[in-house]
């Protein structure tokens, strides 16, 4: 904004200034009103579209919704205190079948971790600008990476499954994978950050690639590595009850089949399974990523 | 103090070691354990490779299959004449995570306000808020889709309820979050002149965390493009219908063409949301929610 002269005559300054103050706050306004009307025009117009695209339907969702807390209410059967050890024992009839799920679920999200951060963190160095022998490996890699990331966990157990049959085996590669694809970004970002100076100077002493990574990159790296990966565990348990939908194993498949055949306290019985385990690992991981890093060197 | 490293006797070294021993190295103790839990770590996953049949020939006959799928039915891309049908089914998807995402904002915005320490003062009434949010939170959008399915029928309707109900959950939380990082001055000023509970909450609290949540919903639009494009797989709309419905029929080339169209959608989305983002509140659009920048 360009401040005008200061005139001779005073009184006539203040006059002139403030009508200059009023015009252009009012232009001011007028330009605001504009562009609130633009964004709030644009806006509505995007959620109408939206809405007519996706077949958005009141009347329908009216209609769904009581059933949908139907189906909720139904997923926990009658307990009463007087029968309470029956009753839940009656709900959880499958208890057995459904731990042992429970447990393919937790070891393929182990297993895909670890198997998708030993890949992922290798390929990470090839993937971090200051790290990559050359700058095609660093594109190549990087896009690889993005490739693995961006095709969502369940696709991939879809091809999976249909080259290794269903089972808990294209599951643990469909997470491994994705894995791959997500850790190898972060830790390569993390890569990206390390201070030169010890590299240097394991340079000057003669020390190769290799020696580089090993003795300059992973001392300043491990801390943040060890926080992704706890973290990671956490969004695979996620990954591993669902990719069970599309029959890669996990307790998904229990919760796919009890569903689609409207056996609701079924699938309340292991919906709640699968809760209590997700705040657990949650809590957990949580715990493990502050005690054995620090509260400092956690940062994102 | 001069010493040369030179003049040092391998005696001399041996007395540090007595005396400091913990410069030297770990002690037994400590390397043991981090050892055992190395090992342990490794032998599980030993367990776990041999459990899930790494060691058998069904792996390898599967990756022979797999290396033989890739190699010869993925690609090149097929089906060009069904574009103009897949673009729209990729709108479709768009437009479920927009749509989701707004009805999910919409209602946590209130919800918010009670779920945080510094406006709401009945403890139960906030503690109860939170702990509904991380309910709906920790159910998986694909987990909320085959329920919505199953009650208001197949559809993008499912789709766009499932991702409404999960983002209930997560803003929530991170408006929440905002809410309670905010500075206490204004309200107290706003308070000072006079100014009702109303007033607090329009002039005191408003102006501080709405770009904080626009930014967040944003991101998380972002998120549920790439939601939206799955849900299809179990019957809720979007693009993930026509993908499955490829595999199933082992018409790779095709589903390579949508897998490589969702991945084009995505990157474009990213890329809009982000200078939006950046638009709205600088430097603070790069800090992400930290639940999801790992998701990415």
């Amino acid at each position: 904004m360009n401040i005008r002269e200061p005139t001779a005559l005073a009184g006539a300054k203040e006059r002139g200034s403030a009508a200059q103050f009023e015009e252009r706050y009012l232009a001011f306004r007028r330009r605001k009103l504009i562009y609130n009307a633009l964004f709030w025009g644009g806006f509505i117009a995007c959620v109408i579209a939206a809405g007519i695209t996706a077949k958005f339907d009141v009347f329908t969702l009216l209609k769904g919704l009581p059933r949908t807390t139907e189906f909720l209410v139904k997923m926990v059967p009658p307990i009463t205190l007087s029968t309470f050890a029956a009753d839940i024992g009656e709900w959880y009839w499958g208890i057995d079948k459904w731990l042992n799920s429970l447990l393919n679920t937790l070891l393929m999200a182990y297993l895909a971790t670890v198997l998708g951060t030993i890949v992922g963190g290798a390929l990470s160095f090839l993937a971090a600008r200051n790290l990559a022998p050359n700058f095609l490996t660093y594109w190549a890699m990087r896009r690889t990476l993005e490739i693995a990331r961006t095709v969502p966990d369940i696709v991939w157990a879809l091809l999976f499954v249909m080259a290794f049959g269903i089972g808990p085996l294209p599951g643990v590669l469909a997470i491994t994978v994705h894995t791959i694809g997500a850790q190898g970004k972060l830790f390569a970002e993390v890569n990206e950050n390390v201070s030169p100076l010890p590299l240097d100077g394991i340079r000057a002493a003669g020390g190769n690639w290799l020696h580089e990574i090993r003795y300059g990159v992973i001392p300043q790296v491990m801390p943040n590595y060890m926080s992704y990966t706890f973290w990671r565990i956490e969004l695979n348990v996620r990954s591993a009850t669902i990719v069970g939908f599309v029959g890669a194993g996990g307790i998904g498949h229990d919760l796919f089949t009890s569903i689609q055949l409207l056996y609701f306290a079924d699938a309340g019985a292991i919906l709640l399974i699968v809760v209590v385990t997700i705040m657990l690992i949650d809590m957990l991981s949580e715990k493990f990523r502050h005690s054995a890093i620090g509260k400092a060197s956690f940062s994102h | 103090m001069n010493v040369r490293l030179a003049d040092l006797t391998d005696a001399d070294i041996a007395a540090e070691r007595e005396l400091y021993p913990h410069v030297f190295g770990r002690p037994i103790a400590q390397r043991l354990k981090s050892w055992l839990g190395w090992g342990g770590g490794a032998a599980l996953t030993l367990y776990c490779l041999y459990r899930f049949g790494f060691f058998s020939g069904d792996f390898l006959h599967g990756a022979g299959k797999f290396g033989q799928l890739v190699a010869s039915q993925l690609f090149p891309p097929t089906g060009y004449e069904n574009l103009p049908l897949f673009i729209k089914v990729i709108g479709e998807t768009i437009a479920m995570a927009f749509l989701g995402t707004l009805l999910g904002a919409l209602f946590a915005f209130p919800l918010s306000f009670l779920a945080s320490k510094n406006i709401t003062r009945l403890r139960p009434l906030q503690f109860g808020t939170r702990r509904f949010a991380d309910l709906l939170r920790s159910f998986d959008y694909l987990i909320w889709a085959l329920i919505f399915v199953r009650a208001i029928g197949l559809g993008p309707l499912a789709g766009i309820m499932a991702i409404a109900i999960v983002e209930i959950g997560t803003f929530v939380k991170l408006y929440s979050e905002a809410i309670e990082n905010l500075d206490r001055k204004q309200i107290d000023g706003v308070t000072a002149a006079g100014g009702n509970w109303l007033h607090r909450i329009g002039f005191g609290v408003l102006p501080q965390v709405l770009p904080m949540m626009l930014s967040n919903t944003l991101y998380m639009f972002e998120h549920n493009v790439r939601s939206a494009s799955i849900l299809g797989i179990v019957g809720a709309g979007g693009i993930g219908f026509l993908l499955a419905d490829r595999l199933r029929a082992y018409e790779l080339q095709e589903a390579c063409l949508i897998i490589i169209l969702v991945i084009l959608t995505v990157y474009a989305i990213d890329y809009l949301s982000k200078m939006l983002r950046e638009r709205l509140i600088g430097d603070h659009a790069r800090r992400e929610p930290v639940d999801d920048a790992a998701q990415t």
